[in-house]
């Protein structure tokens, strides 16, 4: 199998914070890779660096493909207020023609489950299904990697199954690369094919674990699952075990210095 | 609908009040025509063709001079408010001519432009700027940088960020900016005609019918008419927010 998604050596340093220090790993084609860690570890600087937001300090990224798509999880500031559904999800294909980006945008739509919302605004909508319009746009997008960032961090627990298993179905279906940052371990257990474990700050990676679970997955007989369960305690191990995974004192201190950087500019 | 009741009793209790000022007598003589008499004049003048050419005059050279402020601040709105450095050049430059009151301009006005409607509508668009200006650059300000990176993410550059997530995510801010600065102009525009001898125009025709006949009864329709078009303004765009930026 083909790598989608090559990190080497990645290390990024805000001032004398040091955020991310030094990770390397892959994420193969058609893969779902689950990021794990502690909160405020730097995941979101990872995901950052990956996706081009942000210059890493230090190392390489590479993607085999042309683009990558990000899912955020703060759908309602991530959604395009004054375009429709349809619009949000047609805005990545702008350089495509018109019927084109039409037919796209209706297939992805179609794949979440939200044909009939095609004509609304994002804020017309509940939070699960905003969240499944800004899923839709990135898979209209076609990325070689699909990124996403705490994406269900916002929802109730009801509609973050459903979204869930949503997720699982679309990458199956259309054996996408996904790579989910989350700092909630069932979570990542449920979702990954692989799952990464970050140390605290500076975010390192402690473990790579292959996931034990069959691909088709159920929140109910899967999460009582001895693989699940087991797995589950061992990420959880890997978190919790060792010193405290933040320094408070370091990450108060590089606060202060950012502040008074842009108090004095 | 109550609001709406509670608002008309308000207009009423504002008619009373004003008709028995008018027939009191405690004011001169025709200093105030009550409405009674006013609204009579109203509809008389309505039909005057010579009436209506003074309201076209003003309405359209308050259109223009609209158009022309949001032609000038909007641009210069989205490069204050992405170009750290121009703002900071143009900041003490803007600071000082903002305050100064338009109708302090017209002597300046009239020796440069003369006594055609260039003159009002340049004073009307030198006030009608800075509501614009200004709730542009704010509204860049609170720009959501998560839309930013969304747009980035899939692809936009800077000037893609800038058309496409920057100015339709100000367009609330814009769009009170232009009511705001609709009522500022109307003012301005009035003004101008009253005070620096133009020949056409609402203000021309409130002066005119004061210092000439001394018709109060037109005076204060011409300022009723001129109340009137400043509510349609500012209720029309009010809709135009709503219907096109109900966000």
């Amino acid at each position: 199998m083909s790598n989608m998604l090559e990190v080497a050596d990645l290390g990024h340093t805000y001032g004398d914070h040091e955020a991310i220090g030094g990770l390397t790993f892959t994420v193969r084609a058609g893969e779902l890779v689950c990021v794990v860690g502690p909160s405020g570890c730097g995941k979101s600087t990872l995901l950052r660096t990956i996706s081009g937001l942000v210059a890493p300090s230090r190392g390489d990224v590479s993607l085999n493909g042309s683009h990558l798509a990000v899912v955020f999880q703060d759908y309602s500031r991530s959604l395009f207020p004054w375009l429709s559904v349809q619009g949000n999800v047609e805005f990545p294909l702008r350089s495509l023609p018109r019927a084109e980006r039409r037919a796209r945008a209706a297939e992805a739509l179609e794949w979440v489950g939200l044909s009939g919302a095609a004509r609304k605004r994002p804020w017309q909508l509940s939070g699960g299904m905003q969240q499944r319009v800004a899923i839709a746009r990135a898979l209209a997008y076609r990325p070689a990697l699909l990124l996403m960032d705490e994406p269900f961090a916002s929802v109730d627990a009801q509609t973050r199954f459903e979204l869930e298993d949503l997720l699982l179905r679309v990458r199956r279906e259309h054996d996408t690369t996904v790579l989910v940052v989350t700092h909630d371990i069932d979570e990542s257990v449920y979702l990954g094919d692989r799952i990464l474990v970050l140390s605290g700050s500076p975010a390192r990676l402690v473990a790579d674990l292959e996931v034990p679970l069959p691909a088709e997955r159920d929140q109910v007989t899967t999460r009582t699952d001895e693989g699940f369960v087991a797995l589950r305690s061992k990420v959880a191990r890997l978190l919790n075990v060792g010193k405290p995974a933040l320094d408070v004192e370091k990450w108060a201190a590089a606060e202060r210095e950012s502040l008074s950087e842009t108090v004095s500019s | 609908m109550r609001a709406f009741t509670r608002g008309l009793l308000g207009i009423a209790g504002f008619l009373v009040l004003w008709e028995l000022l008018g027939r009191s007598p405690l004011l001169p003589a025709d200093a105030l025509p009550p409405p009674s008499v006013v609204f009579g004049e109203l509809v008389t003048q309505l039909t005057s063709p010579e009436f209506i050419s003074h309201v076209v005059a003003t309405v359209l050279a308050l259109l223009i001079a609209i158009v022309i402020a949001i032609a000038i601040a909007v641009p210069s709105g989205l490069v204050l408010g992405s170009i750290p450095a121009v703002r900071h050049a143009t900041r003490a430059v803007i600071e000082f001519l903002r305050p100064i009151p338009s109708v302090a301009l017209i002597p300046l006005a009239l020796v440069m432009l003369g006594f055609g409607p260039e003159t009002k509508i340049t004073l009307a668009v030198y006030a009608a700027l800075w509501p614009i200006l200004f709730n542009t650059i704010y509204a860049l300000d609170e720009l959501d940088p998560l839309l930013v990176d969304t747009a980035r993410v899939f692809g936009t550059g800077r000037l893609g960020v800038l058309f496409l997530v920057a100015l339709p995510s100000a367009l609330p801010f814009v769009l009170t900016g232009i009511r705001l600065a609709a009522t500022t102009a109307l003012i301005v525009m009035v003004s101008v005609e009253l005070m620096a001898g133009s020949q056409i125009g609402l203000g021309y025709f409130i002066m005119e019918a004061r210092s000439g006949p001394g018709r109060m009864d037109q005076v204060l329709v011409g300022t009723v008419v001129a109340g009137a078009i400043g509510v349609l303004l500012n209720n029309g765009l009010e809709r135009v927010r709503r219907r096109w930026v109900a966000w």
